[in-house]
């Protein structure tokens, strides 16, 4: 899959987008986010549980119980602010 | 239907009004709104605006066509800028028109409420000392639940 990031969630990680094999048995929006967590101490700043993360997945906005698929670009980011 | 545009360079609203009157004489309102950059303590140098391309045009699409179905509409622009931009530039630009004022009004300010919450753009500001991204204001999800029962 192609994972993307925005903002404050970019800089945190380090990076703009990059790909990802979805590990097996990896279903959900939630589920996701708890593996990438694990993945290193920036990773686990950004994307720290219960705060207000927002995901779109090939760019629409989803829940945290939305299915993922390896074939998905999914998108990590703060609240929006334009406007 | 609606034409949206997100680009880096400025608008100019009178020529964008123009252009949405230019098709037809059956338009009897035209409401617009725009938004700008703001600099509340005079210590802002620049605000760099960061969207999601190919996302942002669809949500704004999605956005607008919603409103197209709840009010009776004639014309519909949406322009949101991105890149760095100084105190004072335009940052968005809706116009919405109808026969009558009502629908114009409304739809204009249903649009302006869901782009801030679901358009993905983020702002970071700049200061002489810092850069630090913008919050999002609780008011703005708020904002949202006055249309519920429209």
């Amino acid at each position: 899959m192609q994972l993307i990031y925005f903002a404050s969630v970019r800089e945190q990680i380090g990076l703009s987008e990059e790909d990802y094999d979805l590990p097996f048995g990896v279903s959900t929006v939630e589920a996701l986010l708890d593996t990438l967590r694990a993945r290193g101490p920036q990773y686990a700043s950004a994307l720290v549980a219960g705060t207000k993360l927002k995901v779109a997945v090939n760019q629409e906005h989803a829940r945290l119980d939305a299915p993922v698929t390896n074939q998905d670009e999914v998108a990590i980011f703060p609240p929006v602010t334009g406007g | 239907m609606a034409s949206i545009s997100v680009q880096a360079a400025d608008f100019d609203l009178g020529k964008e009004v123009d252009l949405l009157k230019a098709d037809t004489t059956s338009i009897g309102a035209v409401v617009t709104f725009t938004g700008t950059v703001r600099d509340v303590g005079g210590t802002l140098s620049s605000m760099t605006l960061e969207h999601y391309p190919g996302m942002t045009e669809r949500e704004l699409g999605r956005i607008a066509s919603e409103a197209e179905s709840r009010w009776a509409l004639l014309g519909c622009r949406v322009i949101h800028r991105h890149g760095t931009l100084k105190p004072g530039d335009n940052i968005v630009l809706v116009i919405t028109a109808s026969a009558h004022r009502t629908d114009a009004f409304k739809a204009a300010e249903f649009l302006m409420d869901f782009l801030k919450s679901e358009a993905p753009f983020w702002k970071k500001e700049r200061t002489a000392d810092h850069d630090s991204w913008v919050e999002a204001k609780v008011a703005d999800t708020a904002a949202l639940r006055k249309w519920d029962q429209d």
